[in-house]
């Protein structure tokens, strides 16, 4: 737990940490509504989202990217929301049909046009480059106090710092409203909650998590991050501000178990490289809610504890 | 263009042949799987089934290099994911059944956490010696570049069986998508027909992991059946509808794949799909948008001549411009609003019509008949003539009216 650690573990702990936060504080309430899937289909369009950007500025900065993903999700959202009007397509075909889509579209885009001299793949997209953003600068614990070494700081971790900051104040501000929408839609229209635009704001906030999420770990631990620890947590409360917070702890432990035993598990099994930091937090949130499935208190449809 | 048109006319070499003509039974096959799917309201069922596939490849590539091959048999690796998308499915349905958890989250868990395991499993076998040319990348969106004769026979085998065994089972697949309940009142059993449909997008998913890649191969099950729908109301034309959209998709997209560099077959045929389907949506006769406008347009001039002519029948003023026009334009009112020697002959006729239907109401206890008012449906396409002339008796002569 010394300076290496400080220098190549901690800031893609802190980012997985904080984007597992992000994704799983909306992840909540889309598990409540059933729009479980939104997540899914909003991070499979960020990567057109991302391909137009880069086409448009002949950058990769993060900026133009976050706008172009973020407008992206945008477009499919009020598509598929006009297929399933406009064609009385249920909801989930609605869905698949625009994000797959897009997101051919995007592979498309990218095959097409010239990226050979930018970092900017499929894979890159899917996968996340999280072992990555370390803190070269970095020379010890001490360097937390060192405005220099700060400086140096990947800037991922204080944009996905202000984001997950932002969607925590934004669930505490809106508890009440958001509460009430998602449990009773009939008893808050009758006292007059608008309650559609609630939904559409929190899709955009669920859209606003993953496209930061995206940017920093890429889309596998963006959805299982807005299913899994949420989903979990359902099984062990029954109090909707309880199974927040577990959320919240759930998301934590497997950004931390998962990037540990991405980076050191190989080692300890005598193997020398590590393997994918993305691909095994999502793997340990699924163990997570595997297990909640088996032992969780209120994993049962029926059968509510007395007082409860 | 040249290229593009040899490679759709089947002249750009065996290997393209065999993977253009199994692309199109593969289309066909999953618009077909799809469709049941689809009508079942489980369309998302197979992204989390397409994503499952993933550690299955790995593990079987890592089990075939342990037992001293090179891992790039494709029967191996499509049995390897057949494996665990079959472990994914039954995980969704575990979830979705024993848990209060709904069927979308067990979907979206299933799919990203198999996924993820999947990546880790990639990375480990990128570490391996022979890992590095494993090229198993290519099953996330697909490749026919560089694809062995065998490969190419096996994608045209596996689609030309699955569109058997769709053939086979479509009655009573058919069936239970259309309604449920009544297929088991009538003796199927439809946990197996369930169970059926499930292998088929199962195996559609598995024979086109190499062509389309498991990200896309959920738009070849969703896209046609969602496409067809627009073009018909019937099941089973839904059904060979999607398949026919989903066969020339696949086939059309492979043919253009095969004839361009840089243009990767699983999203090439997707787009196609895509356009198909927004065409459909647009200008499909059944229920496109322009229909469902141009019909809506019919139902309010209906209605709003209806109403103009009761105004006629009262001598009422009408103040509704749309109204007013509609008289007009048929002659039935003169600029200045009063009605026309033809518009209070129809008047007339539509004030005798509604004491008709008053009569009817009286003397038919036919609800099924006298059910059927609803203001536009002219009486005489309910009633026979010696009916109409059974109320015209009770109710006495025309009357004039209008002044």
């Amino acid at each position: 737990m010394g300076a290496d650690f400080v220098q190549f573990s901690l800031t893609p702990i802190l980012i997985g940490i904080l984007a597992a936060i992000a994704c799983a504080l909306p992840g909540n309430f889309l598990i409540l509504r059933r729009q479980a899937l939104i997540g899914d289909a909003i991070s499979h369009v960020v990567l057109p989202g991302i391909v137009v950007a880069f086409l448009v500025t002949g950058t990769v900065a993060a900026i133009p990217m976050l706008l172009g993903a973020g407008a992206a999700a945008l477009v499919a959202v009020v598509l598929i929301e006009a297929i399933r009007r406009l064609g009385g397509i249920e909801p989930g075909a609605a869905m698949g049909v625009v994000f797959t889509a897009l997101f051919a579209g995007g592979v498309l885009l990218l095959e097409q046009s010239d990226t050979s001299r930018v970092h900017l793949d499929v894979e890159h997209a899917l996968m996340g480059n999280l072992e990555t953003l370390i803190w070269l600068r970095a020379e010890g614990w001490g360097s937390l106090l060192d405005p220099v070494a700060l400086a140096s700081l990947p800037p991922e971790l204080p944009r996905m710092a202000v984001v997950a900051a932002l969607i925590a104040v934004l669930t505490l501000i809106f508890w009440r409203p958001l509460k009430l929408s998602t449990f009773d839609e009939g008893f808050a229209r009758a006292i007059g909650l608008p309650v559609s635009l609630i939904g559409l704001a929190l899709v955009i906030t669920a859209t606003v998590a993953a496209v930061a999420a995206f940017d920093a770990v890429g889309s596998i631990i963006v959805i299982a991050m807005f299913i899994c620890p949420p989903a979990a947590a359902r099984l062990l409360t029954n109090s909707l501000a309880a199974q927040v917070w577990w959320s919240v702890a759930l998301a934590m432990l497997s950004a931390i178990l998962g990037y540990v035993l991405a980076g050191y598990g190989p080692l300890w099994l005598g193997f020398s490289n590590s393997v994918s930091a993305a691909g095994m937090i999502a793997t340990v949130s699924g163990v997570i809610l595997g297990l909640a499935c088996v032992v969780g208190p209120y994993r049962r449809r029926v059968g509510v504890a007395v007082g409860a | 263009m040249p290229d593009f048109l040899a490679a759709l006319l089947l002249q750009a070499g065996y290997n393209a042949t065999l993977v253009t003509i199994g692309a199109g039974l593969l289309g066909f096959a999953a618009g077909a799987a799809g469709t049941f799917l689809f009508l079942r309201k489980r369309a998302l069922v197979s992204d989390a089934v397409a994503h499952a596939t993933l550690p299955g490849v790995a593990i079987a590539f890592l089990v075939m290099v342990a037992l001293g091959g090179n891992g790039q048999s494709l029967v191996g690796l499509l049995l390897g994911s057949a494996l665990s998308a079959f472990a994914g499915l039954w995980l969704v349905e575990w979830i979705a059944r024993t848990t209060r958890l709904a069927e979308d989250a067990a979907i979206g868990a299933v799919l990203s956490v198999f996924f993820g395991f999947g990546v880790v499993l990639l990375t480990v076998i990128q570490t391996l010696d022979r890992g590095r040319q494993a090229g198993l990348e290519d099953f996330l969106l697909g490749s026919t570049a560089g694809m062995l004769l065998q490969d190419a026979q096996t994608i045209a085998f596996g689609g030309a069986l699955t569109v058997a065994l769709i053939w086979v089972l479509r009655r009573p697949m058919t069936l239970v998508a259309f309604d449920a309940g009544h297929a088991a009142a009538m003796g199927i059993d439809t946990r197996r027909v369930d169970l059926a449909m499930m292998g088929l997008v199962m195996a559609v998913t598995v024979i086109g992991l190499k062509l389309v890649g498991l990200i896309l191969i959920v738009a070849m099950l969703i896209i046609p059946a969602v496409t067809a729908r627009f073009w018909t109301n019937r099941v089973e034309r839904v059904l060979w509808t999607a398949g026919v959209i989903g066969g020339v998709s696949g086939y059309v997209g492979a043919a253009l794949s095969a004839s361009a560099p840089d243009l990767p077959t699983g999203p090439i045929i997707v787009l196609i799909a895509a356009g198909v389907f927004a065409l459909s949506l647009l200008f499909a006769p059944a229920r496109g948008v322009l229909a469902s406008a141009l019909a809506h347009r019919r139902f309010q001039a209906r209605v709003h001549r209806r109403q103009g002519l009761l105004a006629l029948v009262r001598a009422e003023p009408i103040h509704d411009p749309l109204t007013l026009r509609i008289l007009r334009a048929e002659g039935l009112i003169r600029r200045d609003g009063v009605a026309t020697d033809k518009g209070r002959a129809l008047a007339a006729k539509i004030a005798r019509d509604e004491r008709r239907w008053d009569v009817a109401r009286a003397v038919h206890q036919d609800t099924a008949l006298t059910g059927r008012y609803d203001g536009l449906t002219p009486i005489e396409d309910v009633f026979t003539a010696d009916q109409i002339a059974d109320f015209d008796a009770r109710l006495g002569g025309p009357q004039p009216v209008g002044g």
